[in-house]
């Protein structure tokens, strides 16, 4: 079975007046049918715009400078102008942060639905709007007949992010991008929309990449999870071996500072230090700074390593391989 | 709806009734039109039979009350030096002035949206930063030199376009306008491009400041990411928005090209109301001055009123009378 997504070597950088940003610097990951992977990292870490650079919508200064970004086999980058459109909204979705900016004000929903189907398909508006209102409704909407007539801001934020999560599934893509969806909501809508996302995934076999900073969210609802920093994945693999035993000392960090109630009380650590500069980034292992484990190795590079099977890391001296060091 | 036009209607009642006391008694401090009147030989009995007739010796509250009860019949008194009623002569005057501001407004919409969306969407060409000092000189030079200049360019050295007056007129759908002749549109050019200068270079600058504004919106990238093509994204996405502003002072600024082609008539020797107005300033003639303003000043009001109503028409978000205006 061939992967939905398959992203190799992807490197995203803005050519600004400043300097080169290497916003995504390396980036490998596959996704299989069906599958949801969580994207996490700090603001700043690429997550987002490696989101972006599988859309293609990537604006000037920035340019995919390498890589590979394979969709069922097909090459995107490259691809036309015309054929990424094809592409988008059609096999693969987008569902962005913030739903009260990302519906456009002045359109009601149903031109909104509507348009996002035509764009595709040659399809009678009768039958774009029927498919308008199954969508709603399958995202939970309670009368969609009604809510298709009305503007964005006569719905709630977590209403229109549920309307934008219908419009994401509307032409069953294989892939959909959510970038922090959870974010502006309120906690409880939060696992509602969440549950909502992961149901319809499941049914549909759509592969999810989940975008966030939130390693809770993550571990509600992914399979798989890579860890960003600084452009690149520093560390991937099944949810569960990644949050019981991180390899990374970074994702040791991040794990860290999630409060818990098994350790109630106790201080919450810390990750020393701030994020590198993207435009100046440190040779080696960019987290080397504030890293407890640096040593004069870390100079370089890490390498890709697997020392469990199924968890990759990129790291010289990852935890729990003590007895090697 | 109905409650909001109500209110606004008894509001510009009030506005109209302040403004034909500040117009009578305005215009009654300045100059002794009688001067005017009589001949130059005419003896002091001649003089005082002359103030009499135009009841110019009555108290000045009492000259205001005729005025009020003659203008609540439709009687804004009758022209000091024609004779005739001074709405009549105004009326008469009205579709030349009205057939320039149209021609002006539809210049201003023509040439300056699209300008404004050109460079508002590709900020960075030469020819965005041309079109944008352009702008600049549309704003600060001066309406009467700018006239002079066209008139010279156009009239004089190439000989292309005629410099004054109105030409034939021909009657289309019950409305006598020189649109609808060769001729009459040819007198039309000059003159409306002078009046509509002005608004071209704020409609570019409106139009290019909301493109700028809504192009780095999210629901621009969602509609991008939705697949949806470049024609639908900007003539829909981003024009409904760019609109909201553009209508609203294009609407405010309709009264003001009518109230100022005062200038571009008297350069153009445009037979409008402006033309009028200047002639009966000269010749103190009153009622004509009062019967103008008092126009002018309906014709803000009803404008403003249909300006709130388009709003309303345009951005969903504005309900009229529940926001208690």
């Amino acid at each position: 079975m061939t992967a939905t997504l398959s992203v190799t070597g992807l490197h995203t950088h803005f050519f600004t007046r400043a300097g080169v940003v290497k916003a995504v610097d390396g980036v490998d990951f596959q996704i299989a049918p069906g599958e949801v992977m969580g994207l996490v990292g700090e603001s700043g870490s690429g997550k987002s715009i490696t989101g972006f650079s599988i859309m293609g919508l990537i604006d000037d200064p920035g340019r995919i400078v390498s890589g590979s970004i394979r969709l069922k086999g097909e090459e995107l980058v490259g691809a036309s102008d015309e054929a990424m459109r094809a592409i988008r909204g059609n096999r693969i979705a987008m569902i962005f942060q913030d739903p009260m900016m990302t519906l456009n004000p002045v359109l009601r929903i149903d031109t909104q639905m509507v348009e996002a189907i035509r764009a595709h398909e040659r399809v009678p508006k009768r039958d774009a709007l029927a498919r308008a209102r199954d969508a709603l409704g399958m995202v939970g909407i309670p009368a969609p007949e009604e809510r298709l007539r009305a503007y964005p801001h006569q719905l709630s934020g977590g209403m229109r992010q549920r309307v934008a999560i219908a419009i994401a599934f509307l032409n069953e893509p294989d892939l959909i991008i959510a970038d922090e969806p959870t974010t502006a909501l309120d906690v409880t809508i939060q696992s509602q929309i969440i549950h909502e996302a992961q149901s319809l995934c499941k049914r549909t076999g759509t592969a999810l990449v989940w975008i966030t900073h939130d390693l809770a969210v993550v571990a509600g609802i992914a399979d798989r999870i890579a860890v960003m920093y600084a452009g690149r994945i520093v560390e991937a693999g099944g949810i569960d071996a990644v949050i019981d035993t991180p390899l990374h000392p970074y994702t040791v960090g991040l794990l860290g500072s999630v409060p818990t109630s098994n350790r109630r009380g106790e201080r919450l650590t810390q990750i020393p230090g701030m994020p590198p500069n993207v435009l100046n980034l440190p040779e080696g292992c960019a987290f080397r700074e504030r890293c407890p484990r640096a040593a004069a190795a870390c100079h370089a590079q890490p390498p890709i390593a697997e020392p469990r099977a199924g968890q990759v890391v990129r790291c010289f001296h990852p935890h729990g391989q003590e007895a090697s060091r | 709806m109905t409650v909001f036009v109500i209110r606004r209607l008894l509001q510009a009642a009030i506005v109209v009734l302040l403004m034909s006391m500040i117009v009578f008694f305005g215009v009654n401090v300045v100059g002794d039109p009688v001067d005017m009147l009589v001949s130059p030989e005419a003896d002091q009995a001649e003089i005082a039979r002359v103030i009499r007739d135009f009841g110019l010796d009555r108290p000045m509250h009492e000259q205001y009350w005729y005025f009020l009860k003659g203008a609540a019949s439709g009687d804004l008194g009758n022209s000091f030096i024609f004779g005739q009623p001074a709405l009549k002569l105004i009326l008469h005057h009205m579709p030349a002035t009205l057939e320039l501001a149209f021609t002006a407004l539809l210049m201003a919409i023509l040439i300056g949206i699209p300008l404004g969306l050109y460079a508002g969407l590709y900020p960075d060409r030469g020819s965005s930063k041309a079109i944008m000092a352009g702008s600049i000189f549309g704003f600060s030079l001066p309406t009467f030199w700018v006239g002079l200049m066209l008139i010279m360019i156009f009239a004089v050295w190439l000989g292309w376009l005629p410099a004054t007056g109105r030409g034939e007129t021909a009657t289309f759908l019950g409305i006598e306008a020189s649109l609808f002749t060769r001729d009459g549109l040819s007198h039309l050019i000059l003159p409306a491009l002078n009046l509509a200068l002005l608004k071209i270079s704020l409609v570019i600058r409106l139009t290019r400041a909301g493109a700028r504004e809504a192009i780095s919106q999210d629901y621009i990238k969602f509609a991008r990411a939705k697949g949806l093509g470049t024609g639908r994204i900007v003539g829909v996405h981003l024009m409904k928005n760019i609109m909201i502003p553009v209508v609203t002072v294009l609407g405010l600024e309709f009264g003001s090209l009518i109230a100022f082609s005062v200038v571009t008539e008297t350069i153009f020797a445009w037979p409008g109301m402006g033309k009028l107005l200047i002639e009966a300033i000269l010749q103190l003639d009153r009622p004509i001055v009062v019967a103008y303003l008092m126009i002018i000043v309906l014709l803000f009001v009803v404008i403003n009123l249909v300006v709130d109503i388009l709003y309303s028409l345009l951005d969903p978000r504005v309900r009229l009378g529940e926001q208690g205006a």
